[in-house]
């Protein structure tokens, strides 16, 4: 299966973990990405914001770059996706696609495209080191979902395919109310002191709710909850050693792919004693 | 402003009228404050979400103009997806925050303000593509709080984790890619400042 994928810009720094883990792991289920050609930055928080005229233009460049390669398009920022969505909603509908259902290429988030039915069977049946044990609280974060009247979900307050995806790895994915709440990642540079409060609420939901770590979809996500995890635990004066995944990464190690401890050596909160405690890392110990 | 506070107001139909031809209609807004009930920020805000759209709907420019409410709001879109009248209030939040500017009201959240500008700038000069190091290089410069952040310890945190970053090689001072499109962009760019 050959699709097009639109990285984002911090795929190709910040979130090189994530990009290298979702190349890995690609192939192991014979999907091809093809980089979508000559993408540009979709503007993010800051252009819907502050210009709203130069957000649409960037998005609705990319989306017609995709209408032209004319594979559905596969995202793996849900903020990118939440941007591509709308510059979907806003370009008219090319004369071709006139009165048909089904849009000129369909516009993905990476965790609901690898979380088909036939992908999750896949999965499950290529798993080689099943994460027993593994307790995790999946956490979407707001711009894959909502507002579904853009992205088209309907699942958006109470999405399961994450958790799908961990039962078929092995793992075991806890209940908690919080999988959808905003972490702010957009503040966090600008207002640090708000993603303390935003953040420690999601650290000590996931701690109540019994999780050793959070597996995510969003590269925003993850660094607002990797990256500023020893200041709170500093500023709440207590410890907390709550890793953040990508899905992609907990499919690597399932999968066994050779690469997965380069991946996890970037992350700031270092997953690897975790999992070498639960022996899904034995391979590297 | 106190959020208990009860204010004289006299209603004026401009704003909401401006909202109306952006496709932001809030004249729907019956004050059920499911907004705020569900919003995320509110302990960050001077005004509640439904507040907001409230004295929006009233003509008040100058307090919904000059809040801290939109330049807080994440855009986690929990309000507009729950919103019964399908009223956009995260969407009236950015219009707020573009038309304060433009406007040149003075802003109450200027380290957010200049965030966005920063970003923007970045794309910018990248031309087409955000350079993280830059974003973070030209926020510094721009946000002016250096000389503060140095005393009170946040700049040193700052710096340690940059280099964290580095080291861990999630940060790599580079441009970004030349893109073909550059031209495009650059049109963009120009467009949206006329
Ligand atoms: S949820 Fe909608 S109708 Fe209710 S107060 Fe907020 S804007 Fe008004
Ligand atoms: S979009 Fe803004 S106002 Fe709406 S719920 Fe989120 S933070 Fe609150």
């Amino acid at each position: 299966m050959k699709v097009s994928y639109y990285p984002g810009c911090s795929l190709e720094e910040t979130a090189i973990d994530y990009a290298e883990s979702i190349a890995a792991v690609a192939p192991l289920l014979d999907l091809e990405l093809a980089e979508l050609e000559d993408w540009n930055c979709c503007g993010a928080s800051a252009a819907h914001s502050i210009n709203h005229t130069l957000a649409l233009d960037l998005s609705a460049r990319n989306l017609l770059i995709a209408r032209q390669a004319g594979l559905d398009l596969v995202v793996p920022c849900a903020l990118c996706f939440n941007r591509l969505k709308v510059a979907e909603k806003a370009l008219p509908v090319p004369q071709e696609n006139k009165g048909k259902t089904q849009p000129p290429v369909k516009v993905w988030d990476l965790l609901d495209y690898l979380t088909q039915p036939e992908f999750l069977k896949s999965l499950a049946g290529k798993v080689v080191r099943p994460l027993a044990g593994l307790k995790a609280v999946c956490y979407y974060g707001c711009l894959a979902a909502r507002p579904p009247k853009v992205t088209d979900k309907e699942a958006y307050e109470n999405p399961g395919n994450m958790e799908a995806l961990l039962r078929a790895l092995g793992a075991e994915p806890l209940d908690w109310s919080y999988k959808t709440d905003c972490c702010g990642a957009g503040l966090a540079l600008a207002r640090p002191d708000i993603i303390d409060t935003l953040v420690k609420r999601l650290y000590d939901r996931a701690l109540a709710a019994g999780a050793e770590c959070f597996v995510v979809s969003c590269q925003m996500c993850q660094a607002n909850l990797d990256l500023p995890q020893k200041r709170i635990a500093k500023k709440a004066g207590r410890d907390y050693y709550l890793p953040v995944l990508y899905f992609t990464e907990l499919i690597g190690l399932a999968l066994a792919h050779p690469e997965v401890d380069k991946w996890l050596a970037r992350h700031l909160v270092d997953p690897r004693p975790l999992l070498k405690k639960l022996g899904a890392l034995s391979a590297f110990a | 402003m106190s959020l208990e506070k009860q204010i004289a107001i006299s209603p004026a139909g401009e704003l909401a009228a401006k909202l109306n031809s952006a496709q932001l209609p809030v004249d729907a807004c019956y004050q059920c404050k499911k907004c705020s009930s569900g919003c995320p920020l509110t302990f960050a805000m001077d005004l509640l979400p439904d507040q907001v759209i409230r004295l929006a709907l009233l003509g008040q420019e100058e307090q919904v103009l000059g809040a801290v409410t939109p330049w807080v709001c994440s855009s986690c879109e929990t309000c507009t997806t729950r919103c019964p009248n399908g009223i956009d209030i995260a969407g009236v939040m950015d219009w707020l925050k573009e038309e304060a500017l433009r406007r040149g009201y003075s802003i109450p959240q200027v380290q957010i303000s200049r965030f966005h500008q920063s970003f923007l700038e970045t794309v910018r000069l990248g031309g087409g593509r955000l350079s993280e190091p830059l974003l973070l290089g030209l926020y510094s410069l721009r946000s002016g709080k250096t000389l503060e952040k140095l005393k009170s310890g946040e700049l040193k945190d700052e710096l340690l984790l940059g280099w964290e970053l580095v080291r861990r090689g999630r940060l790599k001072p580079k441009l970004p890619k030349k893109l073909k499109g550059a031209g495009e962009i650059a049109a963009f760019f120009a467009k949206s400042e006329r």
